[in-house]
């Protein structure tokens, strides 16, 4: 089985209105970047998109809101954009805040199988209202649901023919998790070694998650906030 | 005077321990790192996914992949891991993280902080703040006292939607330092240099109890 595909377009082959999409990265770091605008290309409407933020106006997600292509977010911070603000605040655009390490671990949660589990965090809160809290040793925790998506996109590093993948830095953040909870998993990367390149000890995520490999044919990597020091 | 913001971030640091891992969050206690000595050998989580972050980078150094929360532009120093999100907030919300720091725009007598949300106002999110108030072993917040119409931040109750309940240890203001009793009020540590206990006290709305021994900062 051929795993790599060579255009943007056949690595979204399948893709359909009204599906839910989980989408890796950290503000603009570790997006898979040539997918999501290959995503906005396909022309789906009425998306879920699942995503620790929605980009920014003119880059990542923020792609996909000025198409009107996303009917609800989940997210955990949407500050950094202004046209997800104004969608939202017009009732457009759905969203479902969800904190970060609760977003985290509804994905990690659906891509293992399980289909809830308990947290402290948000007892007491917006977050928990409408859900089941439960006491365990004297302590409310309240219930939150794993997540699938349709579709899992993701950017790695490196990955091999059978799509065994290695994150690079920060950028690795949500990618691992979202890699394991999509139906299909897109994995967009920088550079497609031989297989028994990538030593197994080495491997972040193994390659029974990745369903489709694509190369990136150019990637902006942009930056947020670039911050240095003077020598 | 009531404190700087440098000041308040200098009074913090003293709270840091040798070998502690402390995740701080943006504002104020982004500023406590610049105080913490190198020979504490402290790691500074942040979490997008790196334990032992470091200074900003060189301009020869700058890595679009390797970033903070606040998605600035950061360097790892030695001995730094870099993880997932999950992982990142398993150390979180497992309590293996020693500290956290974030500011806040109330709290009040019960350790309940409001953080993230104005109602009527634009809603950013409440990124890994939920998270880190319910996870941390010891959290801190860095915050004014009082609002611009000096009102006091330190209540009786929160009026703004909650980040979490019951989970503040202590809260250095401009005004001072003083700990969370959790229910019967807060306890003042100790105030500003040029500050005295009442002028704290009065601009406290819930009860402040001074502790023995407590006295103004020294800087």
């Amino acid at each position: 089985m051929n795993k790599i595909v060579t255009s943007a377009k056949a690595a979204l082959e399948g893709v359909r209105d009204n599906m839910t999409i989980l989408v890796g990265g950290f503000g603009l770091c570790g997006i898979p970047e040539n997918l999501i605008a290959a995503l906005r290309d396909s022309g789906a409407k009425g998306l879920t998109c699942v995503s620790n933020n929605a980009g920014v106006d003119d880059f990542g997600l923020g792609l996909l809101l000025q198409t009107r292509q996303i009917k609800k977010m989940m997210s955990s911070y949407v500050g950094e954009n202004a046209t997800f603000e104004r969608q939202f605040l017009s009732g457009e655009l759905e969203l479902e805040f969800c904190p970060q390490g609760t977003l985290a671990e509804r994905l990690r949660a659906g891509g293992a199988g399980i289909p809830a589990f308990f947290t402290p965090t948000g007892v007491g809160t917006v977050v928990a209202e409408g859900k089941e809290v439960r006491n365990f040793e004297g302590r409310p925790y309240v219930m939150e649901r794993g997540i699938v998506g349709d579709f899992a996109l993701v950017k790695a590093w490196k990955a091999d023919p059978f799509g065994n993948l290695v994150f690079r830095k920060t950028s690795r953040n949500f990618n691992p998790m979202v890699a394991t909870a999509g139906k299909i998993t897109v994995a967009e990367v920088e550079e497609i070694v031989e297989l028994g390149e990538i030593d197994p000890d080495q491997v972040h995520t193994p390659g029974i998650y990745v369903q489709r490999i694509f190369k990136s044919p150019s990637l902006e990597k942009r930056i947020e906030q670039r911050t240095v020091r003077k020598v | 005077m009531p404190l700087t913001r440098e000041q308040i971030a200098q009074r913090i640091a003293r709270e840091v321990q040798p070998g502690f891992c402390v995740n701080l969050g943006i504002g104020i206690p982004t500023l406590v790192a610049n105080y913490i000595p190198a020979s504490m050998n402290v790691m500074l989580q942040s979490e997008n996914g790196l334990l032992g972050m470091g200074p900003f980078p060189f301009e020869n150094e700058v890595d679009p992949d390797l970033i903070n929360a606040g998605k600035q532009t950061v360097t790892a120093v030695r001995g730094a891991s870099f993880f997932s999100s999950a992982d990142s907030f398993a150390m979180i919300r497992g309590g293996h993280v020693d500290l956290t720091v974030l500011g806040a725009m109330e709290v009040d007598r019960e350790g309940d902080i409001a953080n993230w949300m104005v109602p009527g106002k634009m809603v950013k999110g409440m990124g890994g703040a939920m998270d880190l108030v319910a996870g941390a072993r010891r959290v801190i917040v860095a915050m004014q006292h009082t609002a611009k119409d000096g009102s006091s931040k330190l209540l009786n109750k929160c009026t703004l939607p909650l980040t979490g309940q019951k989970c503040i240890d202590r809260i250095v203001t401009d005004f001072g330092v003083l700990d969370v009793m959790k229910g019967a009020g807060f306890r003042l540590l100790e105030w500003a240099p040029d500050m005295t206990a009442e002028q704290v006290i009065r601009a406290t709305e819930a009860p402040v109890e001074v502790a023995p021994g407590a006295g103004p900062m020294r800087f």
